[in-house]
């Protein structure tokens, strides 16, 4: 895969508070990367930088082959659609996507003619003539889109584009999103805090924290081999259960309990003894007669249900610690209820309770 | 459920909207705003009557009776007839100087002005708060410490007591409160708007005059009214700086007011007052829908 964006040592500071530090970072070409982290990690800071809207302090910046580092945003070959959609206000929407065009002195027919393109694709014919402020959220966005399509450039940044938008309308546009990127093939990287955005959308997910990027790898190497326990808890909707015990060789005990690994794949051989962590994801816990059928069984006591209307979340107990378990809406549940929960540790993650890192 | 009555509606106890009461606080409230609208109001209605009256009326002294044989002839000769000493030219030559030094200086003002408050919102350089600040800090240095080195360079460069020694120096004086008041708007507007438009590939003045100045009107309206009623009213920097060519109307109209010869032409010098209090007047009247706006701009997201 060739690459379209890389990032190379990238250094950003604050005045004294670096936000991000050695950074690095490949995007193919024709990917759809997604940076997902908690508020305040630096995502917008990377785009900004990626955009040449923030000066760096150090490392380099190459898109599509070329050391943009010190280029003007304008030369990088780059569209960027952000948040608040930052439409020009006084600007009717197809002079708003013609902007750039008419700034860079581009010919009035072959603005024309992308403009035409752009809204066709977009589907805003009917809202050309009209303001930012005669729009709804939806149409906003789509404009900010189209303002980027228009440049025909090789690379699209996305500020979280969809928060602003209600539930129903951000599952829309995020559909058209990556029907766009299927159709135009171009890169993309795509910030966002929201995690179905991100493995819905996204060919490579890179999970960041406090500006630095602790996974990237695609959406169900994420979901399934997280790298460490901070990546763990953050993908996956409820959370992982985390067990905290032991581990020795090829068992997981927490106090008397025993939970036999069996075929877990360590990350390397011979990991001894430690304290560990067990995750277990909510919906690879099976209840009742599927219960039976995994490697690893036991009996314990509803607490709590939480109906979902597709799907129940159970709560209850392991060796005492809180699990949560998630099951088909057919199978009735009620607090107090004597269940048999069961799961395979293989599916599951082990991580050093000291470090986090998965082992 | 029991002593309490349904009234007529079927409702028991409280419902609907809440009756308004008349509280004592309220009353004082309302005598204090008529007492203040009053204490404005009374003194330009007996100025206003008294124009309206000829000199034999205006001598019964009732001033507060309306002009039994209402005449506009005060305010002709205080336009043009009036005498300031032996020059009989009314105000009209004062009324032609102020538009000269006020259009040139509201309209320079404002353009460096909003540039500065742009450049400071925006193009955040080495230095920008530092400097700021020293435009904070110069809103609050008293006018006439600064008269005398400036009358001093002023001469230095052959522009005192000229009219574009005189626009410089309501353009520099005006400088700092419309700073502030432009860079705080532009501060306002969403950062991302003024991203866009580098990604655009906008240059500084580009997105300037295509961008922000088409989002400035309701700020621009507010700055307009605060400079053209602050230079209009000028008398201090006038008597100082303008020469006696072009002396303002604040200027003429008291040289006229004080240097009546023989009897005191009542009526002709509120006239003449109220023609210079107009400017002001009319441009509040015109434009107090958008001076509303544009101050509470601020909280209006583009
Ligand atoms: N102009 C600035 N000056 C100083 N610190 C800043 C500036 N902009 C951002 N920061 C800091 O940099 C860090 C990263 O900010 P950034 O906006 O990149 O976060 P984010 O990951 O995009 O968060 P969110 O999901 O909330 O948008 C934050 O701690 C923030 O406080
Ligand atoms: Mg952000």
């Amino acid at each position: 895969m060739q690459t379209s964006v890389s990032v190379k040592n990238l250094t950003l500071a604050f005045g004294a508070v670096k936000v991000l530090e050695g950074l690095n970072l490949d995007v193919g070409t024709g990917e759809f990367l997604v940076l997902l982290g908690p508020s305040g990690c630096g995502k917008s800071t990377l785009l900004n930088c990626l955009a040449g809207l923030l000066e760096i302090s150090e490392g380099q910046i190459f898109i599509s082959g070329k050391n943009v580092t010190w280029e003007e945003p304008k030369d990088r070959g780059i569209g960027m659609v952000f948040q608040s959609y930052a439409l020009y206000p006084q600007m009717t929407v197809e002079r708003n996507l013609s902007f750039g065009l008419r700034v860079s002195g581009m010919p009035r027919e072959e603005i024309e003619k992308r403009v035409a393109r752009a809204s066709e694709i977009l589907q805003i014919q009917p809202l050309l003539k009209r303001k930012p402020a005669e729009l709804s959220g939806g149409q906003r966005q789509r404009v900010a889109i189209g303002r980027a399509l228009v440049r025909d450039v090789d690379v699209f940044l996305f500020d979280e584009p969809l928060s602003n938008l209600d539930a129903k309308l951000r599952s829309d546009l995020r559909v058209e999103i990556k029907r766009l990127h299927q159709r135009l093939k171009n890169t993309m990287i795509y910030v966002t805090h929201d995690q179905i955005e991100a493995m819905t959308l996204a060919d490579r997910i890179a999970i960041m924290r406090n500006g630095v990027i602790q996974q990237l790898d695609t959406p169900h190497a994420v979901y399934n081999n997280p790298v460490n326990l901070f990546v763990a808890g953050f993908i996956g909707s409820p959370t992982m259960n985390f067990l905290n015990g032991r581990i020795d060789g090829s068992t997981f005990s927490i106090d008397a309990l025993n939970i036999p690994l069996g075929n877990y794949k360590f990350e390397k051989d011979g990991v001894g003894k430690l304290d560990g962590i067990l995750g277990v994801r909510p919906e690879h816990i099976a209840v009742g007669e599927d219960a039976k059928k995994m490697p690893f069984q036991l009996d314990s006591e509803i607490e709590i249900v939480e109906p979902m209307g597709s799907d129940t979340v159970g709560w209850t107990k392991v060796a005492g610690q809180s699990v949560t378990f998630r099951c088909s809406s057919d199978i009735p549940l009620a607090p107090g209820q004597k269940i048999t929960i069961g799961f395979d540790p293989a599916r599951g993650s082990l991580f050093d309770a000291q470090s986090g890192v998965r082992v | 459920m029991t002593a309490e009555a349904l009234d007529a509606t079927g409702f028991a106890g409280p419902h609907g909207a809440k009756p308004k009461q008349l509280s004592w606080g309220r009353v004082g409230i309302y005598a204090f705003l008529v007492i203040a609208a009053l204490f404005f109001l009374v003194p330009l209605y007996v100025m206003l009557v008294t124009s309206l009256k000829s000199m034999p009326e205006v001598r019964e002294a009732h001033i507060f009776n309306l002009p039994r044989e209402p005449t506009i002839q005060p305010w002709i000769d205080a336009m043009f007839n009036a005498c300031t000493g032996r020059n009989c030219t009314g105000l009209s030559p004062g009324f032609w100087n102020s538009v000269k030094i006020t259009v040139p200086s509201v309209i320079v003002s404002i353009i460096i002005a909003s540039i500065n408050g742009y450049a400071l919102s925006f193009w955040k350089y080495k230095g920008a708060e530092f400097f700021f600040n020293l435009l904070v800090f110069g809103a609050f240095v008293p006018y006439q410490v600064v008269i005398y080195p400036i009358i001093i360079g002023m001469s230095k460069v052959h522009l005192f007591g000229t009219l574009p020694g005189i626009i410089i120096v309501h353009t520099i004086f005006g400088m700092p409160l419309l700073t502030i008041l432009f860079r705080n708007f532009y501060s306002s507007l969403p950062i991302e708007i003024f991203k866009a438009a580098r990604i655009d590939g906008a240059g500084f003045w580009q997105t300037f005059f295509k961008v922000m100045l088409p989002m400035s009107v309701p700020i621009t309206v507010v700055a307009v009214i605060l400079q053209v009623t602050g230079i209009w009213n000028d008398f201090l920097f006038g008597l100082v700086f303008a020469g006696t060519e072009n002396i303002p109307m604040t200027l003429q109209l008291n040289n006229m007011v004080k240097t009546t010869q023989g009897t005191i032409q009542y009526d002709v010098n509120m006239a003449a007052t109220m023609l210079t209090a107009l400017v002001p007047l009319i441009i509040y009247f015109v434009s107090g829908k958008w001076f509303v706006r544009g101050i509470a701009a601020g909280a209006v997201k583009g």
